[in-house]
């Protein structure tokens, strides 16, 4: 195999133009997947994960919106493709899945019907087959009594069901990329665990690269090999999972490293908190995005920093102007713990 | 296989421990503000044209007892549909129980009627899950704020606006927020105002039912600290529902967690969280992601199968025994108990995590002393 990457995002800019001004939904977003592998990106409500994302697939395309940059699949530039040429990837080579999967699904259809459809779309083979495999995908999702279930509506699976039904339209023309938003999100957590387990499996069995976007730290923690943080529109850090989770050297990761709650501590005195507001995306604050709400920013945050390498790990790149050195200082890193920073005051 | 003598005994034939039991087994410093006693929420399923026949009933809270500590949080776990807000609904008495008890300071609450229960929710308010659900989107803050004050009939007008001045300060916003409206705040934001408005009238209990699982992370923090805070200043009691494990875990002296309407475990949260007793417990924490790689690779995962039955037909003896990895026989014949384990921790298993079979068996009464 070549070298070149199954994915590479250059410079990605999507800019809505609204009445009240222009939002700068992705602002420069670049970053590369090799083919089966993981990458987890995560980010708070507003970040553009989900934009930079959809925009992968043309789903974001509408009037009012700018966008630009490269996104290179599998030697294509899909951002200059026309819709028909988008329209015969999605839902073969880069398949998407969503939080609701109830909202995802056409009501009136039923489950076998609509993957048969996804089938269909993509291959030249008969109804009859296509719904021989509609049921074989159904019964790898692990769904129980998959023929008689193919019969039934979205209404009558529960939403882990329903997830899983969703999860076997997608793999219905063994895509190379699979878009996992928010997946888990609406499900319990014996649910999620379930579905996590189920998506690992198939990423080995069907050598899938998988983009996962949550704001849960425990399924980045749990399921990705490389992560990328975004903020007001921006990749702020990325790198391999353990220099995110062991090394971070964005103020903005460790405000989420230390805002988390876990199971498996007890009750600390006091949560560290990021103080103040997400950015507004149509007048985001000069410079770094986050350094109104930064509490070790200095002049020099003014001015946007460089997404690039600062530690001596290839691949681990930030957004931050302040010294490495001094970032370890900073940040309190007691042993085997997380590296955390005392709340701001 | 053993064969019972007399048939197995149905939910409502097994007495459950009351709230008098729990409280003695681990006394609170403050003593007890609220005890739920036996209390039961059963929701008629009916079915017919000219005659609305009951064909069915959704059990979604079965015979739960508990207490709740002067100054203390506990917290409510459990999946959706295990009867978690349907209890704390019927605590504040927005839902009529069925049966059962719930005594807020030694005062009976159920049987009230809407005008001897008005005095008593200036005392025990709640913060709602969607910030953007429980604010009317026309009533300015001030209104929102001020309003329970107003028809509770307290202070003047002035004074009920300065009141409101120094909430909005309390909850992190700023006094000149008092005449904008809901949509013109972030999500955090309008929790805090949720916040306000329960903390108006100085109640003693505050029933929080996922006051945080609709913010971000960074703002979830924000929230949590600040009923942390305010918990601190007012000397509030909480009752703080929510299926995030690790936020439950952050926020309460106690855990109930509960499955298909019953209470499977109640305790000490670190006792609850590092020894588990019941399986389900084990399994929901073990389902739950460490954000810390080294440690989540480290766990033995244990996946629990299939999905969680309906609560309007819900598994015979114990409920969880469908699911459980360690169900036998006895556990589809016979509804455990929920007994203690020693300094308050109390479980409904017969086979607990970390203790013989035998001793489920002598706490519940089962097997012949000695």
């Amino acid at each position: 195999m070549s070298a070149e990457p199954l994915l590479r995002v250059e410079d990605l800019q999507v800019h809505f133009h609204t009445d009240d001004g222009v939002v700068k939904a992705v602002d420069g977003v670049s970053f590369a997947l090799e083919r089966g592998r993981t990458l987890g990106v995560v980010g708070e409500s507003g970040s553009g994960k989900s934009v930079a994302n959809m925009t992968i697939l043309g789903l974001t395309r509408s009037a009012n919106a700018e966008i630009s940059g490269r996104i290179v699949f599998d030697g294509r530039d899909l951002a200059t493709l026309d819709a028909e040429g988008l329209q015969s990837i999605r839902g073969n080579e880069i398949s998407m899945i969503f939080q609701d999967p109830l909202s995802s699904m056409h009501p009136f259809y039923k489950v076998g019907r609509q993957i048969v459809e996804a089938i269909e779309a993509h291959q030249g083979i008969s109804r009859q087959e296509a719904g021989r495999k509609a049921v074989e995908l159904l019964g790898v999702v692990g769904i129980p009594d998959p023929e008689r279930r193919a019969g039934e509506y979205p209404h009558e699976f529960s939403g882990g069901m329903r997830q899983r039904a969703m999860i076997a339209m997608a793999l219905a023309n063994d895509p190379k990329l699979l878009i996992a938003d928010e997946p888990t999100t609406a499900l319990d957590v014996t649910t999620q665990a379930q579905i996590l387990r189920l998506i690992e499996r198939l990423q080995e069995e069907f050598e899938m690269a998988v983009i996962m976007i949550t704001h849960d730290l425990g399924v980045i923690a749990d399921v990705t090999d490389e992560v990328m943080v975004m903020y007001g529109g921006r990749v702020v850090e990325a790198g391999r999972r353990d220099d995110i989770f062991y090394n971070p050297q964005h103020p903005y990761t460790w405000g989420l490293l230390g805002s988390l709650t876990r199971v498996d501590r007890p009750r600390s005195a006091r949560l560290a908190q990021i103080s103040g507001q997400p950015p507004s995306l149509i007048s985001p604050p000069q410079g770094c995005h986050f350094h109104p709400r930064c509490p070790h920013s200095f002049d020099r945050c003014t001015q946007v920093p460089a997404l690039e390498q600062r530690t001596l790990t290839p691949g681990h790149v930030d957004r931050c102007w302040l010294e490495p050195e001094r970032k370890q200082t900073l940040r309190v890193v007691s042993s085997g713990e997380i590296g955390l920073e005392e709340p701001a005051a | 296989m053993s064969r019972l003598e007399s048939p197995p005994p149905r939910a409502t034939d097994v007495a459950a421990p009351s709230a008098a039991e729990i409280e003695a087994s681990a006394p609170g410093e403050g003593g007890a503000l609220l005890e739920v006693d036996h209390l039961v929420k059963h929701f008629p399923i009916k079915s017919g044209i000219l005659i609305d026949r009951e064909v069915g009933r959704v059990r979604a809270v079965d015979d739960v007892s508990f207490t709740v500590t002067r100054g203390e949080t506990l917290g409510l776990v459990g999946e959706s549909g295990c009867g978690k807000s349907t209890l704390s609904r019927s605590i504040l008495q927005l839902i009529k129980p069925t049966s059962g008890s719930v005594r807020f300071d030694g005062r009976e609450l159920v049987g009230l009627s809407a005008r001897q229960m008005r005095p008593l929710r200036r005392e025990i308010q709640m913060i709602f899950q969607d910030p953007y659900a429980s604010l009317n989107p026309r009533r300015r803050v001030a209104q929102i704020i001020g309003d329970p004050l107003a028809l509770h009939g307290v202070g003047s007008g002035t004074e009920r606006q300065r009141k409101v001045q120094q909430l909005l300060e309390r909850v992190g916003l700023s006094p000149e927020h008092y005449n904008r409206y809901p949509h013109e705040f972030s999500g955090g934001q309008r929790q805090r105002i949720g916040i306000a408005r329960a903390l108006a009238l100085e109640p003693r209990l505050i029933v929080a039912d996922e006051p945080v699982s609709a913010l971000d992370v960074s703002i979830q923090a924000q929230i949590i600290n600040l009923l942390d805070d305010l918990q601190n200043d007012f000397g509030l009691t909480y009752i703080f529902v929510a299926h995030d494990l690790g936020v439950v875990r952050h926020v309460s002296d106690r855990i109930a967690v509960m499955y298909l309407g019953k209470i499977v475990e109640i305790g000490p949260a670190d006792a609850v969280y590092a020894n588990p007793i019941h399986p389900y417990t084990s399994s929901l924490l073990s389902a739950v992601p460490i954000p810390d790689p080294r440690q989540n690779r480290a766990r033995e995962p244990l996946v629990l199968e299939g999905d969680v039955p309906s609560p309007a037909d819900p598994p015979q003896a114990c409920r969880f025994h469908t699911r459980c990895p360690r169900a036998t026989d006895i556990c589809s014949e016979l509804e455990p108990r929920l007994v203690d384990y020693g300094g308050g921790h109390w479980a409904a298993c017969h086979h607990p995590i970390g203790h013989q079979d035998g001793e489920a068996k002598r706490l519940m009464g089962l097997a012949p002393p000695g």
